[in-house]
């Protein structure tokens, strides 16, 4: 009988098992992503301070994580510092770890740009009616930073959940792994499985991702229609 | 500004350099039997024992299904840890980490198709072997190639890289090689009658066969032996000399037998016998 390689994914608990690699992908995206982007937040607030230290410090911080791949972080994180250091953590933890950190760094530069940008004017005005620091920050800064930042964050969560296919290296099972066990179990029963596989990976990552990047792109344009509008 | 820029960067340099030596500098006691995580007694304190393995290698080690880890590697490990009275935790990795997992105790034992070499023996200690591959050369059943001889100034197939290109290259000077980059090249090469036979690791072949039963492995072995083996970290003896009379034992009852007729013998067919690819039985 010849087999029509859709098949492929309703045989036994094939989709299930995409399913939950599915979910243990989006589990480990949104863990770093709430996490990372909290950090971020605080991060970048600090960054706009003029203290010189605290500043290199962050610079510094910053550029190591954007700087080195996340391929390199991850292994760095489960294979060379445990060794080092003694200190064990499962494959998902250490994920969520690195992504989080490689969040907050992306994030606190997100944030910094986004509260520079605000209009000078806007600062001067709060300092002139006697707003003290914190209360800047809180009532004038923040609220107009976060519109000029969210389409920027949202591209970078986008990021975030596309870079999670890179998790196999470190044992995590996610999608991608599972897909590979199920095209490698069945290449002989259903040589073109590995298309469906795929392709049903790539919906899924797409069904995610898509609707983040739409909203992006909206907010964009409200922003704009917002300022140039009038 | 741009000498400023410059101190910036050497502050940085220096930094990491500084991390990174005492990063090292922590390391380098973790070697001595009393506290290594993998010895028997630390695995059986633990109540388990946590296996290196292959997740998309059939028939060796793969998922079926149903989701349930099979295969002659996997069977060994359930074999391992039922001997050792634990539970079992598989790892699944890479064939490129499957020594950084043993270095960074993720895992206490390797059993992925692990083949011995000297420089990996340079790195992890290889228990005794439960399997053997060498090259073997396949040809049309009509044409059969039973003999090197018959190969003389005849092109002869072969992936880069592979043990069997080494093997003909160094060895068998008089032969021909026609060189691919892929595996579905060079048996797409095969069918095209691009050479008048096939090389490669005869556990590929056998798979190979049974599904183009128009061809046959005429000749099963040539070459140097390779074995595959269980490898633990570097210095673990007491998991190293437990594997070994693990090995032994099961070798004796016969083990490695069933393991072959229940696990590979579906992916080889008849053509194979047993003796093939496991070890003799001492």
């Amino acid at each position: 009988m010849a087999h029509s390689g859709i098949n492929v994914l309703f045989e036994g608990t094939n989709l299930t098992r995409l399913l939950l690699g599915m979910w243990t992908t989006f589990k480990i995206a949104a863990v770093a992503i709430i996490i990372g982007l909290i950090i971020g937040i605080i991060l970048g607030i600090l960054r706009t301070f003029h203290n010189p230290i605290l500043r290199f410090v962050l610079r510094i911080y910053l550029e190591f994580f954007r700087i080195v791949p996340t391929v390199v972080l991850l292994f760095l994180f489960y294979y060379i510092l445990p060794r080092q250091m003694n200190l064990h953590m499962p494959g998902t933890q250490v994920a969520m770890l690195v992504f989080s950190l490689w969040v907050a760094a992306e994030m606190s530069d997100i944030v910094r740009g986004a509260l520079i940008s605000v209009p000078i004017h806007q600062k001067e005005s709060g300092l002139a009616i006697g707003l003290n620091k914190f209360q800047l920050y809180r009532y004038v800064l923040v609220p107009q930073a976060v519109q000029l930042e969210l389409p920027a964050t949202i591209n970078l969560i986008t990021r975030v959940i596309k870079t999670t296919s890179l998790l196999m290296l470190i044992s995590v099972m996610d999608v991608v792994n599972i897909g590979q066990q199920i095209v490698e179990a069945n290449n002989q029963k259903y040589p073109t499985g590995v298309f469906w596989i795929y392709g049903l990976i790539f919906l899924l990552y797409f069904l995610i991702d898509y609707p983040l990047s739409w909203w992006a792109g909206r907010l964009e344009k409200k922003r704009l229609e917002q300022t140039n509008g009038e | 500004m741009k000498h400023k820029l410059l101190v910036k960067l050497v502050a940085l340099v220096g930094i990491i350099a500084s991390i990174t030596l005492v990063l090292a500098g922590c390391g380098s006691s973790s070697s001595s039997e009393s506290n290594n995580p993998s010895s028997v007694e630390k695995i059986q304190k633990r109540g388990t024992i946590r296996v290196a393995v292959f997740g998309d290698l059939p028939p060796y080690g793969w998922v079926n299904k149903d989701g349930k880890r099979v295969g002659y590697d996997i069977t060994l490990a359930r074999k391992i840890a039922k001997d050792l009275n634990v539970k079992l935790k598989f790892v699944q990795v890479n064939a490129n980490n499957r020594v950084d997992a043993l270095n960074s105790n993720k895992v206490d034992i390797v059993l992925a198709n692990f083949t011995v070499t000297p420089e990996r023996k340079d790195v992890v200690d290889f228990a005794k072997a439960y399997m053997k591959v060498s090259v073997g050369v396949v040809s049309p059943k009509d044409s059969p190639i039973t003999k090197v001889s018959q190969l003389n100034g005849k092109n002869l197939i072969v992936t880069k890289g592979t043990t069997a290109e080494n093997y003909f290259t160094s060895k068998q000077k008089s032969v021909d090689l026609l060189k691919f980059d892929s595996k579905t090249q060079q048996f797409n090469a095969l069918k095209n009658n691009r050479g008048v036979a096939l090389a490669d690791d005869n556990s590929y072949l056998y798979a190979w066969v049974k599904d183009n039963p128009t061809y046959t492995v005429g000749i099963k072995n040539i070459g140097p032996n390779q074995y595959i083996s269980p490898a633990v970290k570097k210095g673990n003896k007491s998991l190293l000399n437990w594997t070994n009379k693990e090995i032994k034992k099961l070798n004796k009852q016969g083990f490695f037998t069933d393991d072959y007729n229940s696990q590979l013998k579906p992916y080889f067919g008849d053509e194979v016998k047993p003796s093939d690819i496991i070890l003799p039985q001492k």
